[in-house]
């Protein structure tokens, strides 16, 4: 019967997976049931500035790192540059959280407990200690600008040592910063986010490491900016490596990273990161080179970001990803007996 | 049931939970069939085919109680030689009248008793449906009977319910019902296999059955069947009707219709009842045997109640103070004469016709021609608006700023909000306390009635007319409390019990109203309730503190018993039928009646009992006469009177039907009432040309999500939530035969109006095939209007008025409608739409609905209403809130 | 991917009883829900009455067409959703053989009709049989619950009757539990910004009621009471129905060692779980988030190492 409407209640749907390249659902059920092709579970309710947010992060803890290598190798173009980045993103990554909560004045309830089991209070913690040291690391830049005498002379003289040690203490925190993110993501029942638990905090890493390259590669002259450019090619590769696996590696649940809106994005950031990376190995020699890869490696860093935080998003909204591989566990059990 | 009576179905799944076996036969496919063991889709209105199939199969498989139906039923007495069939006459009985489109009963008589039918020609008691008037107490009879206890005699019951129903085969009920044979004979066989001695069946209905225009016959039907089997006066059997509004079983015993007195009284009508004596008489039945013997005490105690010391055995206690009926007071007949400027002031409460009745136009042009309207309700609704807010606005037919009819709204308090009794399906009085105090200025009824009465009869105290005499002389003293001075709802509890007029103590039983002016008794049936001075209603004894029947909680009317005729539970002789089903029996001993339940019966008569000759009243009921208040003892299988369409069902097509009726030439039931009215009109059916032009049935009832016209769940949020949008349901055959999308909108067309709705396209309905043609059924809740949260047209706009003859309910299951893809036109195009549908179907001015479509009647067409005594009487202004019920 | 990757029993991390779990000293008998959807026949009087106790918000007015259910999702303002399931007959199970004499058997089903309504294979109009199922979801009261595990605030936590609960006056709207939630129950209400969701009527279970869905359900198809109570009324129930040739019963979310420890709310199912919307094998996301962390420590050392190697590595 060639029904006019859509068929109420058990509805089957037809599929084909790509190359499922991971170790197991190579052979997805090919019908799935689901009801009216509602989604199982709630999306995530967060916006864009959550992806927003995952950037700035990255590249806050990105750029503090930069900031210490250059700190303490001598490079100040790189230390100045990574700080006053570390605090501008930590400042936005703070406004972007708070304004993402549904009631943003009871930001300071975050405070009221840690807990392990919920990387998001485990994060504003790192948060806690992160934000404070970036900010007086950042501020301390400003002591040559100081008066030599009186009280504000003081800060002159002393800025910069506190600034040494919040710089370090930023720098500490920074890989934590950068590769939480990750498991704020995954731990959730988001499918596609879940599942790329093992994969997501280096991607994370990555993407901190080759933004904050980037902003090493826009900011220093071409004789500090060496390690930037070995940052960008180590960050790169974890991005690159993390990025290829959740889009192969995850079966079925790979399918949202590669299609639509999320897989031109997570292109893009593939494109750019190579690009920023050739970039920036070719042109050691070029300002201008250098500059251009350092904001392919930023945009690059972007795409990322977004193109994970909408592939997960898709990925909850189609009930398929929910029930597939949950149905094929359940089947493959019943199997084992 | 699950829809509509989900509390009460909780009892089904708990019998489900046991074992029991399901059986849901619905023309769609419902919450109840969803649960059901087996469903059986039915076309619409053919349930009387259904169930005389299920007669035919009890008597061709001799499947009844014989020792139940001998002793207990009609089946052995035989009826008069005059009697002629439906299947003699292709549908109709003998005595059908042409002229007046009704019968004269006399041939339908017990053999010797074709003089004792008092009513020859039943035009007039179906105007005033006058037929049932007693309720389930029946028409008396004479008592001697002649008997065929073999029932072999042709013309015993027994036999011309087997010739009756020969016919009504397994194929048959294919062919007409769409059921196949095999579910038909698995209902069937599980029907009668789970009654008897050792097991019961309950039969329950609602008014899916009613609001046809053969309703009764189908519920004739049922009673037929539970009677062959013994389910009647058993625990666990009988027919239960499933009540629609709370208390609508309590506003039939203190009723609210026209043609009712309290305790089933009837109405005096202006000619035949013109002295007390006449009406008493009328209702007594002298020399008859039976309860109603005392019908005098009853009669004179409630007028004592009316008019107190005014009342005296001098004046016939004010019988004439009470009005009279001229003819049909019914709902529809006062719409038609609203719009024919017969009446003038409308009071409404409780009720929104402009969405709930049938022929929702008619009711809004009937409202919108008065001078004054009273509307009180909990919320605003249709029926206060429809002048500025109803299609007939859209259409231009009502200007608001020149309507006439000056609406006053009241706020009215809900049943929480004020303290009373409900009375539910069981007879089962059960007092409420108020839970809040009403918003604003709500006021309860008992409120606005008191302070009315009181305030017109201050205004007329000084009135030297006679006419006056009946409200100034009525007692109107309730004790009142509180800041509004609220009346006292127990007192009038009281007043309704009944109590000694001398010393006002109160009355334990109906057997002590007197007919001599010593009592008063507002409902002699309820006396009881409020014996020894305590509220009977009020008790709420936990089921687990006492027995099963549970004879602690609430209180039943009559005389606090659970089950009527349970005299039945046992058998002649008094003994329980069974162990397993024992429930009131003869105790040798104690010489008396006993058992769970209060009996049924004279308590210290026993089975040998046999009248003296000559006896009358309840002397003389016989030991073994179970069923007591009719007139011989019996159950009757063949009526041989009260019933107007026939002693007997048959299955008749409904008004409307795209149909020919497969059984008779007689088309649809020959005594309908319908009312040739240039706003009313009926579809084509066959045999009538162009029935065709309204090709599909559709079928109307009720959401669990919404209630009636909507105004108590369109205007709450979480209601209206759950159903927010007017929608029709078809089947995916229909939905491509017609074009619909799942989602899209539908009009749909019939020739008294257009109304849209979203579609839904389901499995839950099915086309049939009957009769060798598919029929595609539609189904539409009725509960949109303009008001509320959530809006819609309302259902009720398609159909037309046509009643049933005997309870004058409205046929408002089923009609025949078009059905076309899209929105509807609004405005003055909306008018030529239907405009050209009825020319289409020739519903012309002159047309006139063909009531008799069989050469049998010897006669030509009948008219619909006539009432041959008073045909000329005009009908009266009567402020009148009628309506039929389940 | 995880699931055959680990071993089930992992799943098993802390005691079946949550609420002693939790630090509760003085913790009740866990209580919950059985609701056996066999018997719901879809009246939305749950739905009504939580509405009505919990002063729950309206959530719109639109037809959906999705059978009788315009709920549509428990969602912050619904906490209770009947859902209608209108689909064909699943095949006649052996054991029901068409032709086999159910009336020895006793009645065969609830939940069907016994066999095929007629008119459907006559003439044009050729169907299979159906059947429309109702079932009354609710939030799980998982015993390891992700929304709870991953709330920041401690906004939700575990009653002494081992229910799990949003603090309105806490939640501040981070949204963490919504996508943590397996069963997609807890939500985000518009407007308001706080995650709202069943509390199984904290407030009368702590005055000693019955919660309003339940006291409301007139055919007991929602049962209240001690988990362990229901867990036993349930195993007999679906005993019963196989008996009486329901094969397709079958109970969901009552079993401790499943993805989140078993449900407090569980179900007695006619179907598969995800033709009512229901995930079919969910899996409480924190039993990963050791694996998680140590990844991401992986990955930190890995960055903290790519950026001193970076430093270190080279002279330009
Ligand atoms: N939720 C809810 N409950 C209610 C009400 C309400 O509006 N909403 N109203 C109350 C009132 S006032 C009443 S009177 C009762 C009515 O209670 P019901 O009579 O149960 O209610 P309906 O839904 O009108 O009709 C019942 C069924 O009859 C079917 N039907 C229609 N025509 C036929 C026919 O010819 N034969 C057969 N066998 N079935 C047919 C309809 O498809 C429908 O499923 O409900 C009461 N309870
Ligand atoms: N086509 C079709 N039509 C039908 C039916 C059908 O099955 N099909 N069913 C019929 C049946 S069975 C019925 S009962 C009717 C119902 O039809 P109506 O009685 O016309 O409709 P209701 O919406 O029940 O109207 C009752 C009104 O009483 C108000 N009310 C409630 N409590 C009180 C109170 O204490 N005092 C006062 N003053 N007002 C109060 C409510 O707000 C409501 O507006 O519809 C009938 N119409
Ligand atoms: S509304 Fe009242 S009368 Fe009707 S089913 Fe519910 S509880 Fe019973
Ligand atoms: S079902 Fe979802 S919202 Fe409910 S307790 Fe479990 S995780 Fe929390
Ligand atoms: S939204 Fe509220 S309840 Fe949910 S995790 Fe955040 S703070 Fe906790
Ligand atoms: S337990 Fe209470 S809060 Fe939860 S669904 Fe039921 S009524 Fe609503
Ligand atoms: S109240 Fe009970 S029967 Fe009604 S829908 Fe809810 S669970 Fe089902
Ligand atoms: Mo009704």
């Amino acid at each position: 019967m060639s029904a006019p409407h859509r068929p109420v209640g058990d509805r089957f749907r037809r599929y084909r997976t790509g190359r499922g390249g991971g170790e197991q659902l190579t052979v997805p059920p090919a019908e799935f049931t689901s009801y009216y092709g509602r989604p199982v579970l709630k999306p995530p309710v967060w916006k864009w500035d959550i992806a927003a947010y995952l950037f700035t992060g990255g590249l806050a803890a990105g750029s503090s790192l930069l900031a210490a290598g250059g700190q303490l190798t001598g490079r100040p173009a790189l230390r100045r540059a990574g700080r006053v980045t570390s605090l501008a993103a930590v400042t936005a990554s703070a406004y972007f959280l708070v304004n993402d909560l549904g009631r943003p004045a009871r930001f300071h309830h975050m405070l009221r407990v840690a807990k392990p089991t919920s990387p998001m209070s485990v994060g504003t913690w790192i948060l806690t200690v992160f934000g404070p040291a970036a900010g007086v690391a950042a501020v301390a830049e400003a002591a040559p600008w100081l008066p030599e005498r009186g009280a504000l002379g003081v800060g002159r003289r002393l800025l910069p040592g506190v600034g040494r040690a919040a710089g370090l203490v930023a720098a500490a925190t920074a890989p934590a910063l950068a590769t939480y993110t990750g498991v704020l993501l995954a731990d959730t029942a988001v499918p596609s986010w879940h599942e790329a638990y093992p994969e997501l905090p280096t991607i994370f890493a990555g993407s901190a490491l080759a933004s904050g390259a980037g902003v090493g590669l826009l900011a220093a002259p071409c004789a500090q900016a060496g390690p930037a450019r070995r940052m960008a090619v180590a960050g790169a590769a974890l991005e690159l490596w993390g990025a290829h696996r959740v889009e192969t590696r995850l079966g079925l649940l790979s399918e949202p990273y590669r299609t639509g809106v999320p897989g031109r994005l997570l292109r893009a950031g593939r494109t750019l990161t190579a690009a920023g990376v050739l970039g920036a190995l070719a042109g050691r020699r070029s300002r201008l080179l250098s500059g251009l890869s350092g904001a392919a490696l930023l945009a690059a860093s972007v795409a990322t970001r977004f193109g994970i935080f909408h592939g997960g998003v898709a990925s909850a909204r189609d009930p398929k990803y929910t029930v597939v591989p949950q149905r094929a566990r359940v089947d493959r059990r019943a199997a084992q007996g | 049931m699950a829809e509509a009576h989900p509390v009460g179905f909780q009892w089904v799944m708990e019998a489900k939970r046991r074992g029991a076996k399901v059986f849901h036969v619905d023309p769609r496919f419902t919450r109840t069939s969803a649960v059901a063991d087996s469903y059986l889709p039915i076309r619409a209105g053919t349930d009387i085919a259904l169930l005389g199939g299920v007669v035919r199969h009890i008597l061709e498989n001799e499947l009844d109680f014989r020792e139940y139906v001998l002793a207990y039923t009609n089946a052995a007495t035989i009826v008069s030689d005059r009697f002629a069939d439906t299947e003699d006459l292709d549908g109709l009985f003998s005595g059908y009248r042409p002229d007046t489109g009704s019968y004269d009963t006399s041939s339908w008589q017990y053999a010797g008793h074709e003089g004792h039918a008092e009513i020859t020609g039943t035009g007039k008691e179906r105007d005033s449906a006058a037929g049932l008037r007693h309720e389930s107490h029946g028409m008396p009879v004479p008592a001697p009977t002649q008997r065929d206890e073999t029932l072999q005699h042709p013309r015993c019951v027994y036999q011309i319910l087997r010739r009756h129903f020969a016919r009504y085969t397994p194929e048959m009920v294919e062919r007409v019902c769409g059921i196949p044979q095999d579910k038909f004979l698995e209902l069937a066989d599980a029907w009668a296999s789970n009654s008897g001695r050792e097991r019961t069946g309950a039969l329950v209905y609602s008014v899916g059955w009613t609001q046809h225009s053969v309703g009764v016959q189908y519920i004739r039907t049922g009673a037929i069947i539970q009677t062959l089997l013994g389910n009647m006066g058993r625990p666990g059997g009988g027919i239960l009707a499933l009540r629609g509004h709370a208390s609508i079983q309590g506003s039939t015993d203190i009723p609210t219709l026209y043609n009712l007195l309290p305790g089933y009284l009837p109405m005096p009508h202006h000619a035949d009842h013109e002295t007390f004596d006449d009406w008493v008489d009328s209702i007594r039945h002298p020399g008859q045997k039976g309860f109603w013997g005392n019908s005098r005490a009853y009669a004179a105690s409630l007028l004592k109640a009316y008019w107190g010391d005014a009342a005296t055995p001098e004046n016939d206690f004010c019988y004439g103070h009470l009005p009279r009926m001229t003819g049909d007071h019914g709902t529809y007949q006062q719409v038609l004469n609203m719009i024919d400027g017969k009446i003038r002031g409308y009071f409404l409460l409780g009720q929104n016709p402009a969405v709930g009745s049938a022929h929702g136009r008619a009711q809004r042009l009937g409202m919108a021609n008065l001078d004054w309207l009273v509307v009180r309700d909990l919320f605003l609704i249709e029926s206060a608006t429809f002048w500025k807010n109803s299609p007939e606005v859209a259409t231009g037919e009502i200007v608001p700023e020149q309507c006439r009819t000056e609406v006053f709204f009241l706020p009215a308090a809900s049943h929480v909000e004020k303290e009373g009794t409900f009375t539910q399906t069981q007879r089962l009085l059960q007092w409420r306390e108020k839970a809040v105090d009403p918003p604003g200025d709500a006021r309860s009824e008992l409120w606005f009635f008191y302070h009315l009465g009181r305030r017109l009869r201050e205004k007329l105290a000084a009135s030297p007319h006679p006419r006056d005499r009946a409200l100034l002389d009525l007692t109107w003293d309730y004790p009142t409390h509180g800041p509004h001075a609220e009346p006292s709802a127990e007192a009038v509890l009281r007043e309704i019990n009944g109590y000694e007029v001398a010393t006002g103590r109160p009355l334990s039983a109906f057997a002590q109203a007197r007919d001599d002016g010593s009592t008063a008794v507002g409902c002699w049936i309820y006396t009881g309730v409020y014996a020894d001075g305590v509220n009977q209603a009020a008790r709420r004894r936990s089921r687990h503190e006492q027995d099963w029947v549970a004879a602690q909680w609430g209180w039943a009317w009559p005389a606090n018993r659970r089950t009527l005729y349970n005299r039945a539970s046992a058998d002649p002789q008094g003994r329980p039928w069974s162990e397993r089903k024992k429930y009131v029996w003869w105790d040798p001993d104690a010489g008396e009646w006993t058992g769970y339940d209060v009996p049924d019966f004279e308590k210290t008569k026993p089975p040998t009992y046999r009248p003296p000759e000559g006896a009358s009243g309840v002397e003389a009921i016989a030991g073994d006469d179970a069923f007591v208040m009719q007139g011989d003892g019996k159950a009757w299988l063949f009526a041989p009177s009260g019933v107007l369409d026939g002693p007997l069902p048959a299955h008749y097509e409904p008004a409307e039907s795209p149909m020919r009726n497969p059984l008779y030439g007689q088309q649809a039931n020959p005594t309908r009432k319908v009312y040739e009215h240039p706003v009313n009109s009926v579809n084509p059916s066959p045999p009538e040309a162009h029935s065709g032009v309204f090709p599909y049935v559709f079928t109307v009832s009720r959401l669990t999500e919404h209630h009636t016209a909507g105004g108590m769940s369109r205007t709450v949020r979480p209601l209206a939530e759950l159903q927010p949008e007017m929608f029709v349901e078809v089947s995916p055959e229909l939905a491509a035969e017609a074009g619909l999308t799942h989602l899209g909108w539908a009009h749909l067309v019939s020739g008294r109006a257009v109304i849209e709705a979203r579609v839904l396209v389901t499995e839950r309905l099915t086309p049939l095939r009957v009769d060798g043609r598919v029929i595609h059924q539609l189904w539409l809740p009725y509960h949109f209007g303009t008001e509320g949260l959530v809006t819609g047209d309302s259902a009720n706009d398609l159909f037309g008025i046509t009643l049933d003859p005997n309870v004058l309910i409205q046929e408002s299951k089923i009609g025949t409608c078009d059905v076309r893809p899209g929105r509807r036109p609004t405005g003055p195009a909306l008018l030529d739409l239907v405009a050209d549908y009825r020319r289409r179907a020739g519903m012309t001015p002159q047309r006139r609905v063909p009531i008799v479509t069989t050469d049998a009647a010897g006669g030509g067409d009948a008219a619909g209403s006539t009432d041959e005594r008073s045909a000329g009487a005009s009908a009266d202004e009567h402020e009148h809130d009628g309506g039929g019920d389940a | 991917m995880t699931g055959a990757g680990m071993p089930d029993a992992d799943s098993r991390h802390g005691p079946p009883d949550p609420a002693p779990d939790a630090g509760w000293t003085d913790a009740r008998p866990r209580m919950g829900f059985f609701t056996d959807t066999s018997v719901c026949i879809g009246c939305k009087a749950c739905e009504v009455a939580c509405k009505e106790w919990n002063d729950v918000p309206g959530s719109g007015l639109d037809l959906l067409g999705m059978s009788y259910d315009n709920t549509g999702a428990l969602t912050a303002n619904s906490w209770r959703h009947v859902a209608f399931v209108e689909q064909p007959r699943p095949a006649a199970p052996a054991a029901d053989a068409p032709g086999s004499a159910p009336a020895a058997a006793g009645p065969q089903f609830l939940g069907m009709p016994g066999a095929r309504p007629p008119g459907r294979d006559t003439g044009a109009q050729t169907r299979s049989d159906f059947r429309w199922l109702m079932m009354s979801d609710v939030c799980k009261h998982c015993t390891h619950a992700a929304c709870l595990d991953v709330c920041p605030t401690g906004s939700l936590f575990r009653t002494e009757f081992g229910t799990v609960v949003v603090q309105e006056d806490i939640c501040n709207g981070c949204g963490y539990c919504i996508p943590a939630c397996p069963y997609g129950v807890i939500d985000q209400r518009k407007g308001d910004g706080r995650a709202w969701k069943c509390t199984l009527c904290y407030d009368r279970l702590g005055a000693g009621l019955t919660p309003a869905c339940a006291q409301a359900c007139p055919t007991e198809s929602i049962q209240y009471g001690p988990l362990d109570e229901l867990r036993e009324r349930a195993a007999h129930r679906v005993a019963t129905l196989h008996e009486r040739g329901v094969p397709q019963a079958r109970l969901y979310g009552h079993d401790p060692t499943d993805g989140v420890g078993g449900d407090g709310a569980f179900f007695l199912l006619l179907d598969e779980p995800e033709v009512y919307g229901l995930p079919p094998d969910p899996v409480v996301t924190t039993r990963d988030l050791p694996r998680m962390w140590k990844r991401a420590g992986l990955a930190a050392l890995a960055m903290a190492a790519a950026a001193v190697a970076a430093f270190v590595g080279g002279s330009s």
